[in-house]
């Protein structure tokens, strides 16, 4: 009892000395900064995909100073909430607004209409308008890469991921780890659970799990918690984690994750704002922008696969290595990119078919 | 010392109108304090997490706007719970209502006219009835648990909603992402403030609260549904139809959280998307004790219940403070106001004396550092 009230009692002091920290900053500043508001699915946390946006807002803060001033609204609900999140925040004197949840999409062009001189960028949609732009990264480049770490730390040559929706997004990383792990150990097969939600720790796990008892010796995901790397410590199988760096969930386990980097790209928008030569586009941004990047590997991936994985890694960097080039065929065997050829960036955004590898039937 | 809740025998009626305006000033004393911890200016943050969400026309909308579906589902529920009928289940009813009033309106996406909206919007109803039938239709001819019924229900239909969005209701052109096309005008409810989100949908809660009164306070119905809630015995030695009361308190609630979801999809959102509520059967069933299962009571806390979303939201914006925060502030507010509602009932008793119980078996084994401890 006594120690809750006194771990409470630490928290609250540690929390207002940060906002104390936060609102000396704010007085330092000799003009008007540039105000940048967040929208956030999740809370902010200490891994997943609302954690890799916070850090990146906070990298940009690094970076510009005192240029900038950043706000943030954690958990706003996709559905009727977000409009009016995103509508105080442009009220709020914010002239840079990321909004960085797929569902946000139209509530965000709603607002941008009645806002025209605020800028909005909108993480992962389609549609765009004159101050709506998207943005998103090649995160296939990183799955690519983490598939072959699997592919060569793998014994039963069984790799497990643990699916969120079959959108073309989840599809396409299913897809580029399956090609990753192939183009280094070809008998490598992938099992796919999928759970029907972004987050959901027990089911995660439990999907986890599920894969493991089948055989399973490396698990992946396309979902938010590190619920998989906890379960797959606990099973003592290897796993690879996803949204950033999970080490601290499973530091036997987890070898290495794709992470966003999406810092360079807030700080690049804001500076454009500030100079006034924001314009609306769709970002895409690589390994060859610093988009991505990989966890550092966990102790028990070996020299020789460092090796390969790393260099792998600087061709595609350098737009040598492309992770969708053919020949690739799909599952009953038929070739879908003829040999030598690349997928364009529309055949990868529609993507609705596994490749050859992956077990399972695609939910329709 | 022992310390025990007694029941008073007599409860003060100033108190019952008091305690709510106590536990509004112990909530600001303390959130108050609790800001001040933070490094923020007290009054400054009150200001943000209360006055600011109604300080403007565009605000107050919005306030009404997210307080109503939440007043509609609690409207339904406290006719349940006054019949000790407990449905736990708005929240499926309501995301059922919102399914199907969005087949409704995706099925007559080319349509125009007056009726295209009426018609979606019984459609949505029909959609909350039909699964508040489900726990009814259990419970009259299985004697199954409603409470275990009706949750297990709000997973089915969640799921149920989420394949469809994910499947055959997904806009085709949307590059598979889980959302439907976007409704038309015809489909949509109707602004009633122009500059803001104020629908048509938002009038409904309103009409719900005099619905409820009248069939609470003035119809046989309403007297029925409060003996069989009083005592079963006698409700059944009265000759009330039992099984018949179920069916109509059930399948009201459920027209009514049909209602509140159709509403949404129709109103502030627009299409079908995966998350069409934030758990406002959840929060219905806290709005419905709040409110004292009276409707004008419950209009208050869905009020209240949507001013602290939206002031938690504000301080976030305005002020920096993390969701975290906000959070205790709201559980505090809702902490108070149960606080002061057992004070009404019960007074608390202390013993100064421990039970004698106890006393026996010390002076049976009589460990000493036991009893310093004591």
């Amino acid at each position: 009892m006594f120690a809750i009230r006194k771990y409470c009692l630490f928290k609250v002091l540690i929390v207002g000395l940060l906002s104390l920290g936060f609102s000396t900053i704010a007085l330092a500043k000799n003009h008007d900064p540039l105000k940048v508001a967040f929208v956030y699915v999740g809370p902010t946390g200490d891994a997943g995909w609302t954690y890799a946006h916070d850090e990146a807002r906070k990298y940009m803060v690094e970076q510009l100073g005192e240029k900038v001033k950043t706000t943030y609204v954690e958990n706003v609900a996709e559905g009727a909430d977000a409009e009016r999140v995103i509508t105080e925040l442009a009220r709020a004197g914010n002239k840079l607004i990321f909004t960085t949840s797929f569902g946000y999409m139209n509530p965000t062009l709603k607002v941008a209409k009645k806002f025209p001189d605020v800028k909005f960028e909108h993480a992962s949609g389609y549609k765009r308008s004159k101050n709506v732009g998207t943005y998103f990264d090649r995160v296939y480049q990183g799955r690519y890469l983490t598939g072959m770490v699997a592919g060569l730390m793998t014994k039963s040559n069984l790799l497990g991921y643990v699916g969120s929706f079959p959108i073309p997004e989840v599809i396409r990383g299913i897809n580029a780890f399956t090609l990753g792990a192939r183009a280094v150990n070809p008998k490598a097969e992938v099992k796919v659970v999928w759970v029907s939600s972004w987050y959901d720790p027990g089911k995660e796990s439990e999907a986890a799990n599920t894969m493991i008892n089948m055989g399973v010796d490396v698990v992946t995901q396309h979902t938010d918690s590190p619920g998989p790397i906890n379960a797959a410590e606990k099973k003592g199988v290897y796993a690879v984690g996803y949204h950033s760096d999970m080490a601290v969930y499973g530091p036997k386990a987890h070898l290495t994750a794709t992470e966003h980097n999406w810092g360079p790209l807030y700080t690049a928008k804001a500076q454009a704002v500030l100079d006034g030569t924001w314009k609306s586009e769709d970002v895409w941004g690589g390994l060859s922008d610093n988009a991505l990047d990989l966890a550092p590997y966990n102790k028990a991936v070996p020299k020789h696969v460092r090796a390969i994985v790393d260099q792998s890694k600087s061709l595609i960097a350098e737009g040598k290595l492309h992770p969708f080039v053919g020949p690739i065929k799909d599952q009953s065997g038929e070739i879908k990119v003829p040999k030598g050829q690349r997928m364009s960036d529309s055949e990868m955004l529609g993507m609705k078919w596994y490749v050859e590898g992956v077990q399972g039937k695609l939910p329709k | 010392m022992r310390i025990k809740l007694e029941a008073r025998g007599q409860q003060s009626k100033l108190m019952s109108y008091a305690s709510p305006i106590l536990a509004a000033l112990l909530t600001l004393i303390c959130g108050a304090f609790l800001f001040w911890m933070l490094g923020k200016s007290p009054m400054q943050a009150l200001h943000t997490f209360l006055i600011m969400p109604i300080s403007d026309p565009y605000r107050i909308a919005e306030l009404l706007v997210k307080a109503g579906p939440i007043v509609l589902c609690a409207m339904g529920l406290s006719i349940c719970f006054r019949a000790n009928i407990w449905n736990i289940g708005a929240e499926g009813q309501l995301l059922m209502g919102g399914l199907v009033g969005s087949c409704a309106a995706l099925a007559l996406l080319d349509s125009q006219g007056i009726w295209v909206l009426p018609l979606i919007l019984v459609a949505g109803i029909l959609g909350g009835m039909a699964w508040a039938a489900i726990p009814a239709f259990l419970k009259n001819y299985f004697n199954t648990n409603e409470i275990l019924s009706t949750i297990m229900l709000n997973y089915i239909s969640l799921n149920i909603l989420l394949h469809g969005v994910h499947g055959p209701l997904k806009d085709p052109n949307g590059f598979n992402f889980p959302e439907s096309a976007l409704f038309s005008d015809w489909q949509t409810m109707p602004i009633l403030l122009e500059g803001t989100r104020l629908h048509l949908g938002v009038s409904f809660a309103l009409l719900a609260m005099v619905g409820v009164w009248v069939l609470m306070s003035k119809t046989f119905i309403g007297f029925q549904i409060k003996v069989l809630g009083g005592d079963e015995r006698s409700a059944h030695f009265a000759g009330f139809k039992h099984k018949r009361l179920v069916w109509f308190c059930l399948l009201l609630c459920g027209g009514l959280a049909g209602l509140a979801g159709v509403g949404e999809v129709t109103g502030p959102i627009g299409q079908l998307v995966p998350n069409i509520s934030p758990g406002y059967g959840y929060a219905a069933i806290i709005v419905a004790f709040l409110g004292r299962l009276h409707p004008l009571g419950i209009l208050f806390a869905g009020l209240l219940m949507a001013l602290l979303y939206m002031g938690g939201e504000m301080v976030q914006i305005h002020l920096d403070l993390p969701l975290a925060v906000t959070g205790v502030f709201q559980g505090m507010l809702l902490l108070f106001l149960l606080i002061c509602d057992v004070l009404i009932g019960y007074r608390i008793i202390v013993h100064k004396s421990a039970p004698k119980i106890v006393k026996q078996s010390l002076s049976i084994e009589p460990p000493a550092v036991a009893i310093e401890g004591k």
